[in-house]
């Protein structure tokens, strides 16, 4: 989503969110996230005005103090960016790639079946499965922190089963141009 | 407001008969959760990676350098030859030889592409453009700051309030971005450049020219 992005010519305007609005997108976060409503706080805190800067294709970014702390794509997910990911890793549920696969990951590329079924990745055991369409966490064989945040293209015993074609779409990752985006 | 300050003084009254009570207090159950602590997550200076993904980047040898240097502990976790072995993991070892390959080339491109823009950056030119828009007033165009890593909205808002006029980025007709500030500023412009007011920062005023762009009189 973020391979190429540039604050020139992909930025619409940014405007601030009307608190009515603000207290649905917390609801809503609250709900899609595995994240206390204290800890959302301080990532977000309630005084502080959320900005919203509207992006090319239905992109929308939205930034506390210029930071950017979230964004979605339509009326999609509500994925966190990679920073607060980083500070918060337990907020999405984590899949992990293996080696071989990071550094098609940090080329933008979506991640496949095989790269995270392999013995050097991970998928949740089936009683925690998956669902499809689920933002996930992209953590990476023998590094601690994640490497990108993605979404589920199928669920993940659908991965096992199947074993080929995109399994977790990269949505951010490492070093794509949100990531050099660190204030807006 | 009002209300707030009051309730606040009935939690403190609250808190302080608690204590008093011990015992009666536990039972009113859980005291109130506390935010989780965010995991401090130390980003290479370098690259801006976690240093752990250092080596997928395109400037490893100048991040080894600096990790070495500021975090002698996490250099030894990441680089001595027993953390080498163990992140092979399970890649087999053709396909490490291939990822290192990969890594040393990666990094000659972003060496010579630095060298290149460099080069590109000390030959490229700024031009401040007086241009008359009638007889008594002007407009001041700016071409090339971008070329300096100057963010022109910003440059454009920094001109702005400086001469308390009118000043945007626009597209010239050759379609690059210029800045163009209304009224004849261009030597205070150049002298801004100079002194490396603002974020008007490492512009050799050597590269920068004053230029005029007058209407053509009317023949008569
Ligand atoms: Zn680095």
């Amino acid at each position: 989503m973020f391979k190429k992005f540039s604050t020139s010519t992909d930025i619409a305007g940014q405007t601030p969110v009307k608190s009515s609005v603000q207290r649905s997108l917390r609801a809503a976060v609250l709900a899609q996230w595995k994240i206390e409503p204290e800890t959302l706080d301080v990532i977000w805190p309630k005084k502080e005005g959320l900005v919203h800067v509207k992006c090319r294709e239905h992109i929308s970014i939205y930034t506390v103090h210029g930071e950017p702390i979230f964004f979605q794509h339509f009326d999609g997910p509500i994925y966190p960016t990679l920073r607060v990911l980083h500070k918060y890793p337990y907020i999405l549920p984590l899949v992990r790639i293996d080696r071989g696969a990071i550094r098609f990951l940090l080329a933008g590329a979506h991640m496949m079946c095989p790269g995270l079924t392999s013995a050097g990745g991970y998928l949740p055991p089936s009683e925690e499965a998956l669902a499809a369409d689920t933002p996930v966490a992209i953590h990476a064989e023998g590094k601690e922190h994640a490497v990108g945040v993605g979404i589920s293209k199928m669920s993940s015993e659908e991965m096992r089963k199947v074993n080929k074609g995109v399994g977790v779409e990269t949505v951010t990752y490492l070093g794509d141009d949100l990531w050099a985006l660190q204030t807006i | 407001m009002g209300a707030k300050k009051n309730r606040d003084k009935n939690t403190n009254a609250a808190a302080a008969a608690e204590g008093t009570t011990e015992a009666s207090a536990e039972q009113q159950g859980p005291p109130p959760p506390e935010p989780k602590p965010p995991v401090e997550v130390l980003y290479c200076a370098v690259c801006s990676f976690p240093p752990e993904y250092c080596e997928f980047g395109s400037s490893l040898t100048k991040c080894k350098e600096w990790l070495q240097e500021t975090h002698p502990d996490l250099f030894q976790k990441y680089y001595s030859d027993e953390a080498l072995q163990a992140k092979i993991g399970t890649l087999s070892l053709e396909a490490q030889s291939k990822l290192e390959k990969d890594v040393a080339k990666k990094e000659a491109k972003a060496d010579a592409k630095a060298d290149a823009a460099l080069k590109k950056k000390l030959s490229s030119q700024i031009t401040i453009k007086r241009i008359e828009r009638n007889k008594r007033k002007h407009v001041t165009a700016i071409h090339g700051l971008e070329a300096f890593n100057i963010d022109l909205k910003k440059a454009a808002k920094q001109f702005a309030s400086k001469f308390a006029t009118g000043a945007s980025v626009t597209k010239n007709p050759q379609g690059q971005d210029e800045i163009v500030i209304q009224g004849d500023v261009s030597d205070e412009v150049l002298e801004m450049i100079e002194e490396e007011v603002g974020i008007l920062k490492g512009i050799p005023a050597d590269n920068v020219e004053i230029v005029e762009d007058k209407k053509k009189k009317p023949a008569d």
